[in-house]
């Protein structure tokens, strides 16, 4: 490894801690690990997606022996864009780049979605597809929780709620409100014998929403 | 006496209090059987854990006179109002407003009450920001649940702010002694009142009776009389902390112990009401700030009226 790529994962490193304590101290963001333990165990952990700030707080939140091993699955048309954006996608935060353009990509996202778990990594996904911006609390979810349970059944999908994050900085604004994001990891989900791909959808998309809290989030 | 004997003194009694009931607190755990769990104990513990960090950063800011303990409760009062604001009603039309909070109406508050403006700090809170944040809401453009957006966002700031800036607001008091002696009256407030408050918790266990509110807390009537009759006792002994007589000084604390034990007792219906068990968990094994200071924030405007009164 020449010196400039040990200098880069250098940098690499000192941008993520410098995330985590941005996250810490700007959100106080905190862990509720209500229906499983922080333990090193392969997971997907999937998530509400109605910010910018969601997958960072993800990544923040979790310890970091857990993080060390979780790559998120982010858009290649996003963290490609700038080389700066790049930089962080690719080596501040490792992410899984997947191409959302359906007719144009020449990779299967599913196949590099595996690789990563094969490889022994753990996953951020987010299964909505695209950030949430009405006034629904979810979208629906697209097919690639289903066809994960369906190939890795061994990895513990772990539904993730963020909750607070779009009042902490509604999109349009310049100034974000130092209030507490928490984030809540769930029971993990199984696919059932028989059960097909929109009742395991549905049943994933339930166990995320139970995670919500009742009170406390911006109307 | 001189004041920086006293100062001395006290923290000389504060820590030997703190280190006796830590060792009260591990034999506790001592006489737990094996792999069994105690969570009054345990609570115990963590209640004493959180005072020695309070009084290490109490006697730092010390240290650093007046300005270090302004500073000090201003950083207190941010990290209770995020924790408030996190759980009021709010509508993405209140960014301004709440983004003034945090940002201009706090770091003022604080300000005023280093300057020592009294005739500013003890309204700007109640009125002036009363008046003008649900203009601000109101210009975002939305009636839905306005009043009680603005309302609860009004309480955030009168119990984090206005509460807890009436702690330092006592410096204020005694310019003629230059200030050292307030800080004594700094630290007579938050001993009685938390004094009371442990007292509460110890004897609701040991004297039974009907709770006073089941679906709010496990608080006694007993609990609470044995609170606010310690907080009265520790005031009188702890008289010499003051300018004042033994019996004023005693009253002083009884008044103070009665605001603190009833505050945290709103406080936990406000905990019921959104679900949650403590505030935050900045401190380990504690809470938040207004777990650890939800008395004190409740006590600190009338004991500083009294003081005022009675000098």
């Amino acid at each position: 490894m020449s010196w400039t790529d040990r200098a880069r994962r250098l940098l690499a490193r000192l941008c993520g801690q410098a995330i985590v304590v941005f996250a810490r101290t700007v959100t106080a963001v905190r862990a509720e690990w209500r229906g499983v333990a922080p333990l090193p165990v392969q997971r997907v952990y999937f998530a509400n997606h109605t910010s910018n700030a969601d997958m960072p707080m993800i990544w923040a939140a979790l310890p970091p022996a857990l993080r060390a091993r979780t790559r998120p699955v982010a858009a290649a048309d996003y963290w490609l864009r700038t080389r700066l954006r790049a930089f962080f996608g690719a080596e501040v935060f490792r992410a899984v780049l997947i191409d959302r353009r359906r007719e144009a990509r020449t990779e299967d996202p599913m196949a590099a979605i595996l690789g990563a778990l094969d490889e022994g990594h753990s996953l951020i996904l987010f299964p909505e597809g695209n950030r949430n911006m009405g006034p629904e609390p979810l979208l629906p979810f697209r097919a690639g929780l289903h066809s994960i349970a369906l190939e890795r059944p061994q990895v513990e999908l772990v539904p993730t709620w963020i909750a607070n994050l779009n009042a902490i900085m509604p999109k349009g604004e310049v100034i974000p409100l130092p209030l507490i994001a928490t984030v809540t990891f769930g029971a993990p989900v199984r696919l059932e014998p028989g059960e097909d791909r929109a009742a395991f959808l549905a049943r994933a998309a339930a166990a995320l929403l139970a995670l919500r809290p009742a009170n406390g989030e911006a109307a | 006496m001189t004041t920086t004997t006293e100062i001395v003194l006290l923290a000389l009694g504060v820590f030997a209090i703190l280190t006796a009931l830590t060792a009260l607190g591990e034999s506790l755990r001592a006489r737990v059987p094996a792999g069994q769990h105690a969570a009054g104990v345990e609570t115990f513990n963590a209640r004493i854990r959180s005072w020695w960090i309070m009084a290490a950063l109490f006697s730092l800011a010390l240290l650093a006179g007046r300005p270090g303990l302004v500073l000090l409760f201003a950083l207190a009062s941010f990290a209770a109002l995020r924790e408030f604001a996190t759980y009021t009603a709010k509508a993405r039309e209140d960014h301004a407003a709440l983004a003034l909070a945090f940002f201009l109406i706090l770091p003022l508050q604080f300000l005023f009450v280093g300057l020592g403006y009294a005739a500013i700090f003890t309204v700007l809170i109640p009125v002036h920001v009363f008046l003008i944040l649900p203009v601000l809401s109101a210009l975002g453009g939305s009636p839905r649940r306005f009043l009680t957006r603005v309302a609860e966002t009004q309480w955030a700031l009168m119990t984090c702010v206005y509460g807890l800036s009436h702690v330092p607001a006592l410096l204020t008091l005694d310019p003629a002694r230059a200030g050292e002696a307030a800080v004594l009256l700094v630290a007579f407030l938050i001993l009685t009142v938390q004094g009371a408050e442990l007292t509460e918790a110890v004897a609701r266990r040991r004297l039974g009776g009907p709770l006073i509110a089941p679906e709010i807390n496990r608080r006694t009537w007993a609990g609470v009389g044995a609170g606010v009759a310690a907080g009265t006792a520790l005031g009188g002994a702890l008289a010499w902390l003051t300018p004042f007589p033994v019996w004023q000084a005693a009253l002083l604390a009884g008044a103070g112990s009665a605001m603190g034990l009833g505050g945290t007792m709103a406080l936990s219906a406000i905990k019921r009401e959104h679900g949650l068990k403590d505030w935050s968990d900045l401190i380990p094994g504690q809470g938040g700030v207004l777990d650890g200071m939800g008395g004190v924030i409740f006590a600190a405007p009338l004991f500083f009226h009294l003081c005022a009164l009675l000098r």
